[in-house]
């Protein structure tokens, strides 16, 4: 393996091109931590995002009018706004005013971190999306498929859980898909309040290093290829949920 | 087509031409002539260089620049600069002399004329809550470190002394992440640190560390203005020996440097 290291270091040596995360043992260590950090926060992201959507829809739906008001405000607010805002907003507006806990170092700390507000503001983000893409989907389950449910006795959670969403679901896949894209992307916004994910890496990477060209290039490549696997996870799992005939 | 690169050559042509007549012309002449000293210093670095109340620039190095002023018997003028277009201010001839918190390296002193002996200097430091009672750099050893996004002593902190930097875009939001308690200390600037740390609203937090990574600061006039070098190159060994760069830093705020201490007592 080292040999391979060395590789680049002669390869930036002959050429000038420079890729010190390949050859610098400090350098490499932190951009694998930069893409674990994005990995894990794509995660967390992709799953609560996804809840979101799921309950956020079913409450939509429900009888009360001020739970449907709550939900549509929610929408309207992180549907409306730009997530480097939301960020900023939770970060240092939100995470200052709540209260603080002592920390290891002996000093007061804020309760929760930047990568839990990453998470967390990012999971509404998508969230709010999700909530409308989800509705669209039950919408478009017809009317006298859930009135035979009734008919057959199925409580209203029943009918959801059973009956509307497995159906939603496959009509709503192409859509949802579509953001969950757009969410992995969007959590290189995450470097600006200082989660060290990989484009924060990259950054670091290339000041020290004056080679912002190798980096981008490099960073375009990564995402292409991150991305592309969440893409081909997502069109074998539409194409495993079709069911004939229907969508 | 051809016809218009061919003026547009000529033209550039014609113009190097008269940039290397002015620059070999001698500049003390000019600014006589002018009664007018052009000084480019910053206007975003208290107590350095900074903006008063009235817009007008004010700071230690504005002062000194006055001092080079009154030696010519001319007026001074300021001119703001920031460090990306300082030294293309001062080859272009908009100013006539650069006092700028220019870090001296080597490859500046081919584009620039840097003038020795260096005024100033500054390092690396950090900021941090006095009650935490940090002593030594290993001590940051595992905590988060805020410091600023690019800034070339990240690596060295985390590194050298295994802190978690935590580097933001700006430093308004490194300072609010830092009062925020998202991290132990804040690695920039000494210089920059001191004037904070000196004012009410920061009373809770100091400088403890001894500074690290010193480098000194350097002025600089345009390259083949000897003369003007060799006046600035006095009035510098001059302001050392007087101890006018100590009696600045008191009048401003800041805590006595080892550097001007140091050349104060090389030249007295």
């Amino acid at each position: 393996m080292d040999a391979v290291y060395d590789w680049f270091r002669v390869l930036y040596d002959e050429t000038g091109i420079n890729l010190p995360f390949l050859y610098d043992s400090y350098d490499r260590n932190r951009m694998f931590q930069g893409f674990l950090t994005t990995i894990w926060l794509s995660l967390v992201c992709l799953f609560f995002s996804v809840i979101i959507g799921v309950i956020g829809a079913w409450l939509q739906g429900s009888s009360f009018k001020w739970t449907r008001r709550i939900v549509n405000g929610y929408i309207q607010i992180f549907r409306n706004t730009p997530p480097l805002v939301q960020l900023y907003f939770f970060y240092f507006a939100i995470g200052t005013i709540l209260p603080r806990v002592e920390n290891d170092w002996g000093g007061q700390s804020p309760i929760l971190g930047s990568f839990a507000w990453a998470a967390i503001s990012l999971s509404f983000f998508a969230g709010a999306f999700n909530v409308e893409i989800f509705r669209s989907g039950i919408e478009a389950v017809p009317k006298s498929t859930v009135e035979a449910a009734e008919a057959l006795g199925f409580t209203r959670v029943q009918i959801y859980r059973d009956i509307t969403l497995p159906l939603a679901f496959r009509v709503v896949l192409p859509a949802l898909n579509n953001n969950l894209v757009n969410l992995v992307k969007t959590t290189t916004l995450a470097y600006a309040i200082a989660v060290p994910e990989m484009l924060y890496e990259a950054n670091q990477i290339w000041s020290d290093n004056v080679n912002v060209t190798e980096m981008m290039i490099f960073m375009l490549l990564a995402y292409f290829f991150l991305v592309g696997i969440l893409v081909s996870g997502m069109n074998r799992w539409e194409r495993a949920m079709k069911i004939p005939g229907y969508g | 087509m051809k016809f218009s690169m061919l003026k547009i050559a000529a033209a550039s042509l014609a113009l190097s031409g008269m940039a290397v007549t002015t620059a070999s012309a001698d500049v003390l002449d000019t600014i006589k002539e002018r009664g007018k000293l052009i000084v480019g210093v910053k206007a975003d670095y208290k107590p350095y260089g900074y903006l008063d109340s009235s817009g007008a620039v004010i700071g230690i190095e504005p002062d000194l620049a006055k001092d080079v002023a009154d030696r010519l018997g001319v007026e001074v003028e300021f001119v703001p600069v920031v460090s990306s277009n300082r030294m293309q201010f001062l080859e272009q001839g908009k100013i006539d002399l650069m006092i700028a918190t220019m870090t001296d390296k080597p490859d500046r002193r081919k584009v620039v004329n840097i003038v020795d002996p260096n005024y100033y200097s500054s390092g690396t430091n950090i900021l941090s809550l006095k009650s935490l009672g940090l002593k030594e750099w290993d001590d940051l050893s595992g905590k988060p470190v805020c410091g600023i996004q690019g800034a070339f002593y990240n690596k060295a902190t985390s590194e050298n002394y295994g802190a978690e930097i935590v580097a933001f875009k700006g430093t308004a939001e490194a300072y609010a992440a830092l009062q925020a308690g998202n991290c132990a200390a804040f690695v920039y600037d000494d210089s920059a640190i001191v004037a904070k740390a000196a004012e009410a609203e920061w009373s809770d937090y100091e400088m403890p560390l001894q500074t690290i990574d010193d480098a000194p600061w350097g002025l600089a006039v345009q390259l083949g203005e000897d003369g003007f070098k060799e006046l600035m190159s006095e009035m510098i060994t001059e302001w050392h020996a007087s101890g006018r760069i100590l009696e600045l830093e008191t009048k401003w705020g800041v805590a006595n440097t080892p550097f001007a201490q140091a050349m104060h007592d090389k030249y007295k």
